[in-house]
């Protein structure tokens, strides 16, 4: 039973040394992003709220940044750096495959509806 | 035992047994497998939220103004500092759960069992504050009314701060309506509870009160929620009012569409449950330690594998958290 450890993270620009000091160190990290998005999410600085790729710029700062502690949650937390690449890979690849597409999809559709209800004959509203 | 066949003769060959992929054990990479398909289902429900906030992408309800409350501090606007909250005792829940894991690696019972309690305190804080959610959701504070089309009109003042229907609307107490019973009538009819006001009342009160106009759902370039004119305020609620709205059900909600309710039911439900099974199946692996279970088997990979279904439930949390309030 061997539990070695990779106590690196940020691409080894920060070295622990202790899985202990790590786990502190990633808590540390995690909220410092919660109360980024908090705060983002009070002020909505007016500079955020301009359209990116279909979606205020806000909005996709939350999502990254979601999808960051995600990464850290899933890495540390759950010890994924520390398995090997192959169950890394059937885990989070066919998630994140079967995740977008599903998104994708969904999205598109319902962006499609809001288009028929505003534009076409349908009315949903009387 | 001496004719039971032991070996197999394959020893040391691939097929012969014994192997473990990926290097996991059976139960943690089991445990793995769980947590993608459990994730499929909940990227479906958010994915399915998605949807429908597409389709209505310029009358969906904004968070902020929904989620304002904070226990204790009755009247003060407190967008999300409650769910920010939340997330941070799960996290922290979240890390003592990991810190059991590594005592555990260590062997060391002691600290895994204190580990563990913390654990468990943080998840019941954590569905105890969801509880707290659900009651102020489902209760509303302002109160609305839903047009025959099923939209939802609300009240403000000429500041565009909002205002409560028992501010302005005064029950009219000759036109008394009682709500009807089973056993007042038909058996078989029956009807749910009526709310505190009727819309000639609200009407009656929007007329006597010339500062408060109505909002609709409709959000404007702006991103801010569409007010009408006073004439046109009275206009909606004469001729379209039909039910006040007072808090939150399956049906309707004071908030805007009725799915808003519906997917904040179901998928913090959901997770909810989650969280509550967890914190179920922690007490029951809290209890095998301070037994002494693991302590026997020189082992505590069972603390390892609800470990990673209870990061997993924070991980369901970071993202409903994103794309409930924040998004």
């Amino acid at each position: 039973m061997a539990h070695e450890h990779k106590l690196a993270i940020f691409r080894g620009l920060v070295k622990f040394k202790s899985n202990t000091q790590k786990i502190w160190g990633v808590l540390i990290f995690l909220t410092f992003v919660t109360a980024i998005e908090v705060i983002l999410g009070i002020l909505k600085p007016e500079s955020l709220m301009g359209q990116v790729l279909g979606m205020k710029a806000l909005n996709w700062i939350f999502i990254i940044l979601t999808i960051v502690k995600a990464y850290y949650i899933t890495w540390d937390f759950m010890h994924m750096r520390d398995e090997l690449k192959s169950l890394r890979r059937m885990v989070v690849w066919t998630a994140i495959f079967l995740i977008l597409y599903l998104i994708f999809i969904l999205l598109q559709e319902g962006g499609y509806v809001f288009n028929v209800y505003k534009e076409g004959f349908i009315k949903r509203d009387f | 035992m001496s004719t039971t066949v032991v070996n197999t003769g394959t020893e040391g060959k691939t097929w012969g047994g014994g192997n473990r992929p990926l290097n996991a054990s059976y139960g943690k990479m089991m445990m793995w497998f769980f947590i993608v398909s459990d994730a499929l289902t909940f990227s479906g429900f958010l994915a399915a939220y998605g949807f429908s906030r597409f389709k209505f992408i310029d009358s969906w309800p904004i968070a902020d103004e929904v989620f304002t409350h904070f226990p204790f501090l009755h009247g003060v606007n407190a967008p999300m500092y409650y769910v920010a909250f939340m997330t941070f005792v799960l996290i922290m829940s979240s890390v003592t759960m990991v810190l059991a894991v590594d005592a555990g690696h260590h062997l060391n019972k002691a600290k895994v069992t204190l580990y563990m309690f913390l654990t468990i305190i943080g998840g019941l804080i954590f569905v105890g504050s969801q509880a707290w959610e659900w009651g102020t959701f489902i209760k509303g504070d302002y109160g609305a009314v839903q047009t025959k089309g099923g939209n939802i009109l609300q009240f403000v003042d000429t500041e565009g701060h909002r205002v409560a229907l028992r501010d302005f609307v005064v029950v009219d107490a000759h036109a008394e309506r009682t709500q009807h019973e089973r056993k007042e009538g038909l058996w078989f009819v029956s009807e749910g509870t009526l709310p505190t006001y009727t819309v000639e009342e609200v009407l009656h009160g929007l007329e006597t009160h010339d500062n408060i106009l109505v909002r609709t759902q409709i959000i404007d370039e702006a991103g801010e929620k569409t007010v009408l004119s006073r004439a046109e305020s009275l206009k909606q609620i004469k001729e379209y009012g039909k039910v006040v709205v007072e808090g939150a059900n399956l049906h309707v909600n004071e908030y805007g569409s009725p799915l808003f309710a519906d997917f904040f039911f179901f998928i913090t439900g959901f997770h909810g449950f989650h969280v509550f099974s967890g914190v179920i199946i922690n007490i029951i692996i809290f209890f095998n330690v301070i037994l002494g279970t693991y302590e026997r088997r020189q082992n505590y990979e069972m603390v390892e594998k609800v470990g990673l279904y209870w990061h997993f439930v924070d991980l369901v949390w970071v993202f409903v958290f994103t794309f409930f309030y924040l998004v």
